[in-house]
């Protein structure tokens, strides 16, 4: 699973859909490998525009990476091609591999396997 | 023959041995390509999409043309053999294990659209006694809704088992606050006729 996708996937549990507490999900036990992509600068642009910001530091900071500035970059600072570059790397080009995704409201745990998650519910919770 | 509904759920019927056969069958690829093509012409999506779900994605045949189309994808399946085929493939999109009727596990807004291909019918089966059709049929729709940006379109080529099935799809995806309806192509072919429902998850921000 992409890093991009820690920014929308949330608990499944039909008890935790009102809550905020559901997203963005916890992250333990990771394991994350890199892999090359093409870095398309306008495309890192427009999909900035749709990231939740403080989802994607918290879930950041779980995988241990506390180098992301405190809020959305904007006007000047995206014509740094630097900066984007970062974002390409840690958004499209860093996957969850292996890993635990936690519920912060339900504490229900999510397993990666094989960059697969598995959100199927036990009975008691579908 | 029999529907492989009838005979088992989904990620019982795709094992590992189904999995690749349905994968490498040239007349499903054939098939399932021509069937996301016509969804796709039927979303009609602007320009700046981006972020497309492709439900009950199975092997990722359909994603390897919304990645040629330049979208990025995340795709639910219930079957872990054909996704394990997927990974085999080294599918772009991102793949998970999960059951469309259990809900869709994504933050509100997160995509531009949505497509299904054959695979909505299979809300509409009871496989356990515990399972309710209605109940994760309204489940799929409300969650899917949400899922979607305003005005995303969801479309999901499926195969009704019966007028009831369609009746139940529709007034699920309506409750849920959709709007569209049925498209059918070739109606008059016995062989040929498929099912598209055509939805979209309210009025679109785009200026027409
Ligand atoms: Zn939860």
């Amino acid at each position: 699973m992409k890093f991009l996708t820690t920014n929308f996937v949330k608990c499944s549990v039909k008890s935790c859909d009102s809550t905020t507490d559901s997203f963005p999900l916890g992250y333990d036990n990771c394991k994350l490998v890199q892999t090359e992509q093409e870095f398309k600068p306008d495309f890192i642009l427009s999909i900035l525009e749709r990231l939740d910001w403080n989802a994607l530091i918290q879930v950041a900071k779980d995988l241990g990476n506390e180098s992301l500035p405190p809020v959305k970059p904007e006007g000047e600072l995206l014509q740094n091609e630097d900066l984007l570059k970062d974002l390409h790397t840690l958004l499209i080009e860093t996957t969850i591999i292996e890993g635990e995704m936690i519920c912060n409201n339900c504490k229900h745990v999510y397993y990666i396997k094989n960059s697969i998650p598995n959100f199927l519910l036990p009975p008691h919770l579908a | 023959m029999s529907r492989p509904e009838q005979l088992a759920p989904p990620e019982i019927f795709y094992n590992d041995t189904e999995a690749v056969k349905y994968t490498s069958s040239t007349r499903v690829q054939h098939i399932q390509a021509k069937m996301t093509f016509r969804a796709l012409e039927l979303l009609n999506l602007e320009p700046s999409s981006q972020m497309l779900l492709d439900i009950g994605c199975g092997s990722g045949l359909s994603g390897e043309i919304l990645t040629e189309e330049g979208y990025i994808w995340c795709g639910m399946d219930i079957s872990p053999s054909m996704l394990a085929t997927g990974l085999d493939r080294e599918v772009d999109g991102d793949l998970f294990l999960a059951d469309m009727g259990n809900g869709i596990p994504f933050r509100p807004g997160s995509f531009d659209a949505a497509i299904s291909i054959s695979a909505i019918q299979w809300l509409c089966n009871a496989d356990t006694t515990n399972s309710d059709p209605q109940r994760r049929t309204l489940r799929f729709f409300n969650t899917l809704f949400a899922s979607l940006k305003k005005g995303g379109k969801f479309v999901a080529q499926f195969y009704p088992m019966n007028d009831n099935q369609i009746d139940q799809i529709l007034s699920c995806a309506k409750v849920a606050g959709f709007q569209g309806g049925l498209v059918i192509d070739d109606p008059d072919s016995k062989k040929n006729k498929k099912y598209y429902l055509v939805l979209s998850a309210g009025q679109s921000e785009r200026q027409l």
